[in-house]
């Protein structure tokens, strides 16, 4: 894309009164002052220096709307042409400043409390003490040693998207029907999922999966063992998150320049060597793609947790959000439990900038 | 090519070769088709089944077993229950609508806003203070790893003053967050591929900007559009986190409400079948009605 200079020009004689402009910015400022206004009474209110005041905060919601389409309207008022512009993308961005940077600032303030939701004193400030807790929380660490293991388990379903991505775009009959078959999986709610496939199929005594189990021989139990336990919400996820990676994958290979694939034909390649040769190199930038959306994906892993094993046998199946999840729901643990969770953020967003970082790296070097 | 040399060993050869390729090409395709229909068959029929047929471990209706409509009829919906007032009934379609009515508003608005945004910045240049237009689109699409645990403590607190909890008005905003970076993913695809030529005629011929941009442009980008806007409906569908936390008694969503039988000792099996089913059998008919529109949208940002 280019970074000069508008893709669309616009020409305009913008010759916009004074007064048009005052009135613009006032527009602004009373709302904003309304707001303000607003959120001191309130916030007197509840600190219980004044009487008047709201049951809620809903009024205040309303006024930060109100400056909000006051901000949006006086871009043209005051800007013009140049205002009708920012227009397109100010109320998204209004959007997610609003509801993500303010609730992750607040985030922060809570994580450094003693904040329970079950004790009627309210936050207090307790410095680095849930630091230190989260320090000496094997559960925690456990949890994050299982991200590991679990974002691992990508690459399996890479290998495996790839090939029925592989299979899909070969010549065969009933494409279509295939394709759609291929794609169920995704539709399929995470929860629902447990329960169709964790606790009805994999069901011990009456499950279908254990009874073939039984037929071959062995004695069925998925959940008993750490290992085989992770194992089966590993592949419960892949089930469901396969044909994301396989569409994606089946694209690429559908815009492969079709004249390099026959010529590494004539040139006498084999199916494998053509593959490994030519067709595989040429799609590593949608691989890599489909792999860190994928990971992206795979590091908000809960639904199924929580649902199929709540995190055990003993921890084994926890992944950091479904451990978090418990803390909320089980303990109260509010103050605590933000603090786990402000942790894995970053911890994410090193990971996925390392990942970035190294991926571009390695694009860059001629193969 | 077969038809010239059919009979000497070199024919035969190829011959075999070119089977026994169909061969394995077929039976993969068919072993991951039955991998990926069984779990959804298993339901739909356990949801037909009696406790003596799940033990027996009947598969097939009319030759195992003769189906029964006990398990619909602990939600209402079997033949002879639907004239009658049923209140788990009620409960299962306020669930349903409470789902579809926060999946779709929560996609639209997302759609709507997400729009704007990718089309603005695929065709002007922003500067918000140091912020440039990568920056800005950086800034959209960087949300998608925000984890939904960092921000569920916030918003619980949030909404429980903002008298938000529990009301689809608060999910609805949720969602809308979760899903928008990926419209914005899709639709700057979208509008980069949309020639500018085609708004310049327009702005010649006197349209202003918006002009150009609701009469030429979305009706070129509507099919883009209808992909994100599935694509987002899924994902609000099926999310389960936010929804557990948020809501208890009006807003409960679907997930939710399957989840929250699960947890129970002693499953009804077929009782659990049939909502499960109920539950997926929406976006399974989405699935096999606009596939279309779910794989153009999950190919625009592989592809460049």
């Amino acid at each position: 894309m280019n970074t000069e200079g508008d893709l669309l020009h616009t020409v305009t004689a913008d010759d916009i009164p004074e007064s048009r402009k005052l009135t613009g910015r006032a527009m602004v400022w009373v709302t904003a002052s309304f707001f303000l206004g607003l959120v001191s009474i309130q916030f007197a209110h509840e600190s219980g220096w004044t009487e008047a005041g709201f049951e809620n905060w809903r009024p205040v919601l309303l006024a930060y709307l109100l400056w909000a389409t006051a901000l949006c309207a006086a871009q043209v008022i005051v800007n013009g042409e140049k205002g009708k512009r920012t227009l397109f993308v100010l109320p998204a961005a209004l959007f997610v400043i609003s509801l993500v940077v303010f609730p992750l600032l607040f985030a922060l303030y809570i994580s450094f409390t003693d904040w329970n939701l079950a004790s009627l004193d309210g936050a207090q400030p307790n410095g680095w003490d849930n630091m230190r807790q989260m320090w000496r929380d094997a559960f925690y660490w456990n949890a994050l040693k299982n991200m590991a293991y679990y974002v691992a388990a990508v690459s399996v379903e890479y290998v495996i998207a790839f090939g029925l991505a592989l299979l899909l775009n070969a010549q065969i009959r009933a494409r279509k029907f295939f394709r759609v078959v291929f794609l169920l999986p995704l539709m399929l709610s995470p929860v629902a999922v447990s329960w169709m496939v964790g606790k009805s199929m994999l069901e011990v005594r009456f499950g279908p999966v254990s009874r073939l189990v039984r037929e071959m021989g062995f004695e069925p139990s998925f959940f008993g063992t750490p290992e085989m336990a992770r194992f089966m919400i590993m592949a419960m996820d892949a089930w469901t998150f396969i044909p994301f990676m396989m569409i994606m994958l089946l694209a690429g290979l559908q815009a492969l320049p079709r004249e390099v694939i026959e010529a590494s034909k004539v040139d006498g390649a084999s199916g494998w060597q053509s593959f490994k040769e030519v067709i595989f190199p040429l799609m590593l930038p949608v691989s890599v793609t489909a792999i860190v959306i994928r990971i992206i994906f795979k590091l908000k892993l809960a639904d199924i947790i929580i649902n199929v094993t709540s995190g055990g046998p003993g921890g084994a199946t926890d992944s950091v959000t479904s451990f978090i999840f418990r803390e909320y729901r089980d303990r109260s643990n509010v103050g605590y439990g933000t603090l786990l969770a402000m942790v894995y953020l970053v911890l994410i967003i090193i990971f996925i900038t390392a990942l970035l970082k190294l991926v571009s790296r390695w694009m860059e070097r001629p193969a | 090519m077969n038809a010239i040399f059919k009979d000497d060993a070199a024919g035969r050869k190829v011959q075999v070769k070119w089977w026994s390729s169909r061969v394995a090409i077929y039976g993969a395709l068919i072993l991951w088709a039955l991998i990926c229909l069984f779990p959804i068959y298993w339901t739909l029929t356990t949801s037909f089944k009696l406790a003596p047929d799940v033990m027996r471990g009947n598969m097939i209706p009319f030759v195992d077993y003769t189906p029964k409509w006990k398990g619909w009829e602990s939600l209402g919906l079997s033949p002879r229950l639907i004239g009658e007032v049923s209140t788990v009934r009620e409960e299962f379609l306020k669930r349903f609508w409470n789902s579809a009515v926060v999946a779709i508003s929560a996609s639209t608005l997302a759609v709507m806003l997400g729009s704007l945004a990718a089309y603005g910045l695929s065709r002007f240049n922003y500067r918000f203070g140091f912020m440039r237009n990568s920056d800005i689109s950086f800034f959209f699409l960087s949300q998608m790893i925000l984890p939904p645990v960092v921000l569920a403590l916030p918003f619980l607190v949030l909404y429980k003053s903002l008298d938000l909890l529990d009301s689809r008005i608060g999910l609805i905003l949720l969602y809308t967050l979760m899903v928008l970076p990926i419209v914005i993913w899709i639709m700057r695809d979208q509008f980069q591929g949309i020639p500018v030529e085609l708004e310049e005629a327009a702005l010649v011929d006197g349209l202003g900007i918006w002009g150009a941009f609701l009469q030429i442009v979305l009706p070129i980008a509507l099919p883009g559009m209808v992909a994100a806007f599935i694509l987002s409906l899924v994902l609000c569908w099926n999310e389960y986190f936010f929804a557990a936390l948020l809501t208890s008694t009006d807003a409960k969503t679907l997930p939710v409400m399957v989840a929250s039988q699960t947890g129970s000792q002693g499953i009804n099996w077929w009782s659990m079948a049939a909502l499960s089913s109920a539950a997926i059998l929406p976006l399974v008919i989405v699935a096999i009605f606009l596939e279309k529109y779910i794989i153009k949208g999950m190919a625009a940002g592989a592809v460049k």
